[in-house]
């Protein structure tokens, strides 16, 4: 994989703290009565260097803080992240630079510190615009702040999303039309519209299985997921990806290089990457304990826990499953470069034709293999029959 | 130790219902003769296969020499002769009981008499048996003996004033079996200088010496060397090894008239060997064989498919060396348009199925689908010849058929009276006929003919659960009749799944049909398109259900992060596609199989 012009590359840190545990949530996110932050920012700055030395000098496409909170960083320490990862992937164009954040007052305080330390792209952690709901999820943060938060996004931030959470127990089509609408009014670019999932090992997953927790059934998911998809379009935001939706050119440019498979680096505490090493795709993963992540980069000047060089079958499943959801589709010769195999190759034939005949996928006029709006629905069932 | 006269050896088998203590008894019998030391003594001796340690069932009869010096100063040679354990092998049992001239019936006397009890001690009866009842587990607190006697006495038959009572637990009693067999039970009688003749009570598959045939020798002997030949099949084979057991194997020179022993003669397959037998010499042949011989006819037969199609070969080979120890178990390869390349098995009961089933899983480590057991049906065609039917998938055009029999058991059920209604509703819904109902205290016993296809349908789960466990049933075989039989299929999206195919009387068809289409509608998962399931005779369908396609079924969230544990996941699946089976565009798990056959009618 050696590019003329090298292709940018997509650079995520990870921030594992959080100020409470959500009682779904299955991040590497941690609760911490004291943290030395000045410990954590040496150590995300070695790991960033020990990345910049492997990869090489290539532009930085984008940068997202992701988490984990971390919006509970200090504007200072965000700042002196982005100029060495600037410093360490110089390039012409200045790259995204997204961080997420949680709308209580703590960090609310802090977003014109974190634009005035280089981010340009706000995310904010809304989930509902309902007190009950809030605390159903075990938020700590109130509707009210986070209309304000909202409020305080658009005003600050060009490019601002925010994520919501549905399908929770009891929500009706009605309610969820006006929740939607009400965080769409204040005319932010972007959101991520998330179908409550309940995951293992949460507390919710326990919930669950005792009979507290009613999700709602397949049928009713999918008409609020469809509901979900009219009130975007209604504010000129169209789904790009199963649960992303953007104004047309304000499409998350991070996230889209992992739908699209492009190289991306991981560091701080369980973060995952995909670079070429030595000219072999690999994939990355860093030691998921924060204290053990911080001991090993102060040791060795990196916290890497494993390497796995990615084979072309590997690469072709990743990505066919990341480029499914996007509403583009995966473009058959860039998937050849990625993957190392032709797309046709991929897919086992009857259950292409089988798809394509049922309208779950359809080449589109760019020549793409892209799922339809009702097979992207069905994506996790027609992938393992798809995929050779 | 060859020349023991017959005045002094006693051949006898121990008669007990499960769990009554059969096992326990024999380990304290071996030990009280010093047959093994207390080192060697592992619990429960005889049952040698993990699964016999497990169910507590004898599938191979065993024989153990015992020498014990008796109170009148001689001693003795006392054969014991551990008899399977299960109603599916009476024919080997009935074989077992031939070899011996008496048997302890061992009653646990908290518990009394059971169906399995009743069942095993006529045939004991029938073999000319002289009896010893013994009451076992006297030493518990709830052991009732006296009633226990009386029962004996009402519902057998047989005096139980003498009964032996004894704790095979804590030892009580053991001297005076061992006394008991030695007075009460009569020797055996033979003619050391007439032609040799031997029953073949059962073989077994040893890897390194072969064929171990388990003979008592009635008249002449066996020795070394000496050339021999099976009456059934006139195969000639030179005996390579005379031995007992003590349990441990001892080779000897020769067994003469009366003994119990084994014999190697190396033989590959126990398939040449048929239980029940008889083994002559060969130059100087007997003219007439032993008494009731019966080749092993299977009574029940199912497919059973590697769930991993791979798998085939493995399959075939593990059958082959399960006949080699197992020559009552029949198999011949069939194809399914469901279920790809497999095997069509005989045999000869609903455990012998299951015991072969679980062997073939554990021991050999594969993965199956049993199709639903189907009995040997006779298809009497238009023309008038007839053929029997092993597998529904296969009736013929009905329009050939002029009509169809069905084989019949004669079930004993022994029942406590609370229960009664239950079991007889039960017999009816399973188009029984009754045969006779007699009751004894608050227990019992009910004798119904009834179609085999209607037991091995779940019958004997259904009558453990509608008696709370306490109900125990027993059967033989009993012929065939007419009957008005009917095929059902089941259809998968318009197409018959061969595999899931049934045949049952008219009355019950609808019901059937229906219970089946319930259960998988249970079962298969939502898929990618509506699945519609049906069952049907001929053209006609009986009832119907379907399944709605799934409407959303796609991962929330997915970021950088998730793709290596999405890719395994996918992994997975797509390995979990393999134990599927497609049909069509539907796919069936095979746990909808399984669970389709063991089902409440
Ligand atoms: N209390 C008591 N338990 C016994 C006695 N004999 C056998 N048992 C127990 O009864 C159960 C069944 O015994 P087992 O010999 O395996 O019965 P089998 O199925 O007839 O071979 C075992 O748990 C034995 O330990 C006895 O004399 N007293
Ligand atoms: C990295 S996470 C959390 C970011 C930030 N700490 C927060 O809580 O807002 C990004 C998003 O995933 C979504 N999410 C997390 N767990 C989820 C779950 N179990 N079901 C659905 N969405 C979930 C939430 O909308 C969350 O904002
Ligand atoms: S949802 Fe966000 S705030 Fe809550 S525990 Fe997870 S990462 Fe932390
Ligand atoms: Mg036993």
């Amino acid at each position: 994989m050696s590019n003329p012009s090298p292709e940018p590359v997509a650079l995520y840190v990870h921030w594992p703290f959080c100020l409470a545990r959500c009682p779904y949530c299955d991040f590497n996110a941690h609760v911490r009565e004291r943290l030395d932050e000045p410990r954590y920012r040496s150590a995300i700055l070695a790991e960033l260097a020990f990345e910049a030395a492997r990869i090489g000098p290539r532009p930085l496409g984008s940068l997202f803080f992701g988490g984990g909170t971390p919006s509970l960083m200090s504007p200072d320490t965000v700042g002196a992240i982005i100029a060495a990862a600037k410093a360490a992937f110089p390039g012409a164009e200045e790259p995204e630079i997204t961080l997420e954040a949680n709308p209580t007052s703590v960090e609310l305080g802090r977003l014109a510190g974190f634009r005035d330390a280089g981010v340009n792209r706000i995310s904010l952690g809304i989930q509902a615009l309902d007190d009950t709901a809030l605390a159903f999820l075990g938020r700590k943060h109130t509707a009210e702040q986070a209309l304000a938060a909202l409020a305080q996004a658009r005003s600050l931030f060009r490019r601002a999303s925010f994520d919501l959470i549905y399908a929770r127990p009891g929500q009706s089509v009605t309610a969820w039309r006006d929740e939607v609408r009400r965080a769409l009014g204040f005319g932010l670019d972007h959101l991520s519209l998330y179908q409550l999932t309940i995951e293992p090992g949460t507390p919710f997953e326990r919930a669950h299985a005792r009979g507290e927790i009613a999700l709602p059934d397949e049928a009713e998911q999918a008409a609020l997921y469809a509901a979900t998809v009219e009130e975007a379009a209604k504010a000129g935001l169209s789904p790009y990806e199963v649960s992303n939706y953007a104004r047309p050119g304000d499409e998350s440019r991070h996230n889209l290089a992992y739908w699209s498979y492009a190289d991306y680096a991981g560091i701080g505490p369980g973060a995952h990457g995909r670079i070429p090493l030595a000219g072999v795709p690999t994939a990355t993963v860093r030691i998921r304990a924060p204290e053990a992540w911080m001991e090993a980069v102060e040791r060795r000047g990196h916290g890497v826990r494993e390497e796995e060089a990615l084979p072309p079958e590997a690469r072709a499943r990743e990505m066919l499953l990341m480029g499914l959801r996007l509403t583009r589709g995966i473009d058959p010769a860039r998937f050849a470069a990625r993957a190392g195999m032709p797309l046709e190759d991929a897919l086992e034939p009857r259950a292409l034709a089988q798809a394509i005949g049922e309208g779950w996928l359809a080449w589109t006029r760019h020549g793409a293999l892209a799922a339809t709006a009702a097979g992207r629905l069905r994506l996790d069932a027609l992938l393992p029959v798809l995929v050779r | 130790m060859t020349d023991t006269p017959l005045s002094r050896i006693r051949n006898f088998s121990i008669i007990a219902h499960i769990d009554h203590g059969k096992s326990t008894l024999a380990d304290r019998l071996i030990q009280a003769c010093g047959g093994l030391t207390d080192r060697e003594m592992k619990d429960q001796v005889l049952d040698n296969m993990e699964i016999e340690r497990e169910r507590g069932i004898t599938i191979k009869a065993q024989t153990v020499r015992l020498t014990y010096p008796a109170k009148d100063g001689q001693t003795y040679v006392l054969n014991l002769m551990d008899t399977p354990g299960h109603v599916d092998f009476a024919y080997e049992v009935s074989r077992s009981l031939a070899a011996c001239e008496g048997s302890l019936l061992v009653v646990d006397a908290s518990q009394g008499v059971e169906a399995q009890t009743l069942a095993n001690v006529y045939q004991a009866i029938d073999a000319g048996h002289e009896i010893v009842p013994v009451l076992n587990k006297i030493d518990l607190p709830a052991a009732e003996p006296d009633r226990v006697k009386a029962q004996i006495e009402d519902v057998i038959g047989l005096p139980a004033d003498d009964a032996v009572m004894i704790s095979a637990k804590t030892g009580l009693g053991i001297g005076d079996v061992l006394e008991a067999l030695v007075t009460r039970l009569p020797p055996p009688q033979g003619e050391a200088e007439a032609p040799t003749k031997a029953l073949l009570v059962d073989s077994w598959y040893d890897a390194y010496l072969g064929v171990v045939i388990l003979v008592r020798v009635k008249d002449g002997r066996l020795k070394r060397g000496q050339r021999i030949r099976f009456m059934s099949s006139g195969a000639v084979h030179p005996v390579e090894a005379v031995g007992v057991f003590t349990p441990k194997m001892v080779t000897v020179e020769s067994l003469g008239p009366g003994e119990m022993g084994y014999i190697t003669a190396g033989i590959k397959t126990v398939a040449d060997c048929n239980v029940g037998d008889t083994i002559t010499d060969d130059r100087t042949a007997a003219t007439e064989p032993l008494p009731g011989f019966k080749p092993s006819i299977p009574v029940v037969w199912c497919g059973l498919y590697p769930t991993d199609a791979d798998d085939f070969e493995k399959l075939r080979e593990s059958l082959g060396k399960l006949r080699l120890n197992d020559a009552s178990f029949h198999y011949e390869p069939e194809t399914s348009a469901a279920l790809g390349f497999g095997f069509r098995c005989g045999f000869l009961g609903l455990l012998h199925l299951e015991i072969i089933q679980e062997r073939l899983q554990r021991e050999f480590d594969l993965d199956l689908i049993a199709t639903a057991p189907s009995v040997v049906y006779r298809i009497h065609s238009t023309k008038g010849d007839v053929t029997e039917l092993h597998n529904p998938a296969d009736m013929p055009d009905p329009s050939t058929i002029d009509h169809i029999e069905e084989p019949w058991i004669k079930a004993t059920i022994f029942v406590p009276d609370d229960y009664l209604g239950n079991i007889l509703a039960l017999c009816n819904e399973r188009r029984g006929q009754q045969v006779d109902l007699t009751y004894v205290g608050n227990r019992a016993m009910a004798v119904y003919r009834l179609p085999l296809n209607e037991v091995v349908f779940d019958f004997y789960d259904r009558l453990k659960s509608i008696s709370r466990g306490y109900a125990s049933f027993d059967y033989a075989m009993d012929g065939y009749a007419d009957s008005e039989l009917v095929k059902i299929s089941i259809l998968v999206n318009g197409d018959p799944v061969d595999a899931l195919a049934f045949i049952a009387h008219r009355s019950q068809a609808e019901k059937r049909g229906r219970a089946i289409c319930e259960k998988l509608k249970e079962l298969i998962p939502k898929q990618l398109f509506k699945i519609a399931i049906q069952a049907s005779i001929g053209s006609r369908i009986i009832a119907r259900e379907t399944i709605g396609a799934l409407s959303k079924d796609v991962t929330a969230k997915c970021y950088g992060g998730d793709i290596t544990r999405k890719r395994k996941l996918l992994e997975k699946q797509k390995e979990g596609k393999k134990r599927m089976r497609q049909f069509g565009k539907v796919e069936i798990p095979q746990t909808a199989f399984l669970a389709a056959l063991k089902m409440d009618a």
